[in-house]
């Protein structure tokens, strides 16, 4: 280095770089050369990795890294953690009736909140991330039940579901009226207007009531009951309060007489283990609706 | 374009800088020639090796308050861990306590929660105000005196010159060659750098762990391996930092130099070199002669010594720098040597380049540390204290709150009444078991039911010692033609002690009752 050849700002009196722009000349402040040394230093750290992580992708597969290293196997191993951590509450909740949950706060609060997640997980897409249920599947926070709100009927609901194929699964079939031949247009609009009418709601003038009684009495009470209050043996829902699944206007009921309808919910044994549906079962009732 | 010359941007420049016409310790190049500015293949490197500094020994009056600091601020720093507080039998019995698995932070008689992370707000902002406040009464305080960096940095050169010897024998050894006695010297020091540093590291991770208990588990080697691996972990930065880094750490990596030059002021205190006093500087032999003749001499004698005592490398003769830490050593080393010479001390002092002018022109010096700015940084961490003090005085020991149900919104029950959901969390922050009682106002016919209580009729909780507990609460109203949104108020009572806390919500129905 030799210093003739090195340019000297006048007013600094520092070096420069020999860069200029515009006549604006870059100063040299040398960068320390531990900072050089940490830079190459992160290039070997990088390289290390490539060793110990899974890095280059190959023919049909890539590199494992030296101990195999996997997020997959990271997830399983911490999902087993937490498995252990959970171990003498889920025991304790496998040992527990469901009805006995609540005299154990603890248990209680354990069964809520494990409830709560396994719920939002597997029931949410179609009930509600709350359970506040959509049109033609049923809100879980009101006190009225298709197939009972007992801890052991909700239970029972979760394992085998309804219509799901499950040997246990609840069955029933509404029958298509309409479509089958069963009754006529005009029929089925007065037993409409009828099951309205059982629910307080506003009926279509002139429509012949008594015409709609007869018709109810021979083709819908068998399952939904003479005063229509619904039978929860076979899933028929009350008619007479104001919860409808699909729907309380003319059109709606017109056309579920007319094709039917029959909701799949699927059975979640052995989806699910027996400690998760129990707390399940547990969070479900406690959402406000519950049955003694 | 039009044509500048270059005496002209020159001047604009000087114009532009602090006026230190009086002080040319660089000679100024004379400007370019035009003619021959034609620009040569550059050769000077783009990284430079840090230049080892030997700070030497001193003695003196800021060096006594860097000794006395030092001691205090390592002291608290290595045993506060071991400060007991009775907590009762449920709570630990650390006074400082950073409770990571149970999420709290003790602070003797302060119990802090997460979701009470603001009064870290308010630290951190008193903790800025007062770095401000020290920067605008007397320059670079925190670095010269009480950063980390600056204090392990101390103790450190204190080991290596007493292992290795002062700066004369040290860079004695080091120029010579590798002989029995140097290695061994060398090999003492790096032993008591790491000891410093292991202890360091030990202490810290004390702070996260009963400090007996994690001592007697770390010396058995039954302590959790982060335990071990944060102790490694500070060894190193310890280490490396105090031992290797040193000025480098505030020349290159710490933000405080940068933002300390735009806040400080005219009026601030700077450790300075005054100028007015020691230029022209000659030796003391040429100087003493000029005098007898009855001419001109500065105080400073060319010794040097402000610069072989500096931690940093610096000389402070050539004004305020980034590197300075301003910790006042060369003062100490200026005024030994200015008593030797039968010179007033101080030649190097706490002063503004404004007095210096003051001085130079014949004015009275004037140092003003109330300013707008110092007042503003008082005021500013007196509310901020205030503030804090008076919340902590007066925070709660229980509390509520509430999150209504998001789906649904709001729920028809059978018989056409209304519900709605909420999920309420109540927190109980005294070291026993408490009992409260939830009710509602807001809503004249409402019913209250709260899920996971006692069947007894009452909406008792109980939630247990420094805890928090959420239950659900329904609320369902049979009033018809509701608006779409009543608010409520829940409240929470404490029949023991009487004390209650409450918490505002809405009750939702359907637009249009």
């Amino acid at each position: 280095m030799a210093p003739e050849h090195t340019q000297v700002d006048t007013v600094t009196g520092t070096a420069t770089t020999g860069h200029e722009w515009d006549g604006i000349r870059e100063l040299n402040t040398p960068l320390p050369r531990w900072w050089l040394w940490l830079f190459y230093l992160t290039i070997v750290w990088a390289i290390g990795y490539w060793i110990v992580y899974p890095a280059w992708p190959l023919v049909s597969s890539f590199t494992t890294g030296t101990f195999g290293w996997s997020s997959r196997a990271a997830v399983v191993t911490d999902l087993n953690e937490l498995k252990t951590l959970r171990a003498p509450m889920t025991a304790k909740l496998a040992a527990t009736a469901l009805g006995e949950i609540k005299n154990d706060q603890a248990l209680a609060d354990f069964a809520y909140a494990q409830g709560r997640s396994s719920f939002r997980e597997n029931c949410g897409p179609c009930h509600g991330a709350g359970g506040g249920g959509a049109k033609g599947y049923p809100n879980l926070n009101d006190n009225d039940w298709l197939w009972g709100g007992t801890l052991e009927q909700i239970r029972e609901t979760i394992e085998f579901g309804v219509r799901s194929g499950h040997q246990k699964a609840h069955e029933s079939q509404m029958p298509a009226f309409g479509r089958d031949g069963m009754l006529k247009s005009d029929e089925i609009v007065t037993v409409a207007n009828y099951v309205r009418s059982l629910a307080n709601l506003p009926t279509r003038p002139r429509t012949d009531l008594a015409a709609g009684n007869k018709l109810y009495a021979d083709n819908c009470a068998v399952c939904h009951g003479p005063d229509g209050k619904g039978n929860k043996e076979l899933g028929a829902p009350n008619l007479t309060d104001g919860i409808w699944l699909f729907g309380s206007d003319e059109a709606t009921i017109i056309e579920v007489i007319a094709n039917s309808r029959g909701g799949v919910m699927p059975a979640w044994a052995g989806r699910l283990d027996p400690e998760t549906i129990k707390a399940l079962a547990y969070y479900v009732h406690t959402l406000g609706g519950g049955e003694k | 374009m039009a044509e500048v010359d270059a005496p002209t941007l020159l001047a604009l420049a000087r114009d532009a800088e602090v006026k230190r016409a009086d002080l040319k310790v660089v000679p100024v190049p004379p400007p370019l020639d035009p003619a021959d500015d034609e620009w040569a293949v550059d050769d000077t490197p783009l990284y430079e090796a840090r230049r080892k500094i030997y700070p030497q020994r001193v003695h003196g009056f800021y060096r006594r308050i860097k000794w006395a600091v030092l001691f205090v601020t390592l002291g608290i720093y290595y045993l506060t861990p071991f400060i007991r507080w009775d907590r009762g039998p449920k709570a630990p019995g650390q006074a400082v306590l950073i409770d990571l698995p149970n999420r709290r932070f003790y602070f003797f008689f302060i119990e802090i929660w997460p979701q009470e992370i603001y009064y870290l707000t308010g630290l951190l902002i008193i903790a800025a105000m007062t770095l401000f406040l020290m920067n605008a009464l007397a320059g670079r305080l925190w670095c010269g005196y009480l950063c980390p960096q600056t204090v392990w940095t101390d103790l450190f050169q204190t080991i290596e010159r007493w292992c290795e010897g002062d700066r004369r024998e040290h860079l004695q050894r080091d120029r010579g060659r590798w002989t029995l006695e140097r290695i061994g010297r060398a090999g003492a020091k790096h032993f008591l750098w790491l000891m410093v540093a292991w202890w360091t590291g030990g202490a810290w991770v004390l702070y996260f762990a009963d400090a007996p208990t994690l001592v007697r588990d770390l010396a058995t080697f039954h302590a959790p391996f982060i335990a071990y691996a944060w102790i490694g972990i500070l060894t190193f930065t310890t280490y490396a930092l105090a031992g290797f880094m040193r000025e480098q750490v505030c020349l290159y990596m710490c933000p405080w130099p940068r933002i300390q030059a735009a806040l400080t002021d005219e009026h601030a205190l700077n450790v300075t070199y005054r100028y007015d006093r020691g230029e022209p500087r000659h030796s003391l032999k040429k100087s003493t002669a000029l005098r007898a003749q009855g001419l001109p001499s500065g105080d400073c004698i060319e010794c040097l010594q402000c610069v072989h005592v500096c931690p940093t490398g610096v000389d402070i003769r050539q004004g305020a720098d980034l590197g300075c830490i301003q910790c006042g050593l060369c003062i100490d080393a200026c005024d030994a040597v200015m008593a030797k010479i039968g010179r007033p001390t101080r030649l190097i002092a706490y002063d503004t380049d404004l007095s210096i002018k003051d001085r130079q022109e014949g004015r009275p010096t004037v140092y003003r540390f109330v300013r707008m700015r110092t007042a503003l940084y008082v005021a500013i961490i007196a509310l901020v204290g205030g503030v804090m003090t008076y919340t902590l005085a007066t925070r709660d020991a229980q509390s509520v709150s509430v999150i209504h149900d998001r789906n649904p919104i709001f729920v028809r029950l059978s018989d056409g009444s209304l519900r709605n959901g909420y999920t309420v969390r109540i927190a109980n922050k005294r070291p026993e078991r408490r009992e409260f009682t939830l009710s509602i106002s807001g809503l004249a016919g409402s019913l209250l039911d709260v899920v996971q209580t006692r069947d007894d009729g009452r909406f008792v909780v109980e939630v247990g010692p420094d805890q928090t507990r959420e239950v659900r609460v329904l609320v369902t109203e049979y009033t018809d033609f509701l608006p779409a949104s009543t608010p409520l108020t829940f409240h929470l009572y404490d029949a023991m002690s009487g004390e209650r806390a409450s918490a505002s919500d809405y009750f939702r129905a359907p637009a249009g009752g």
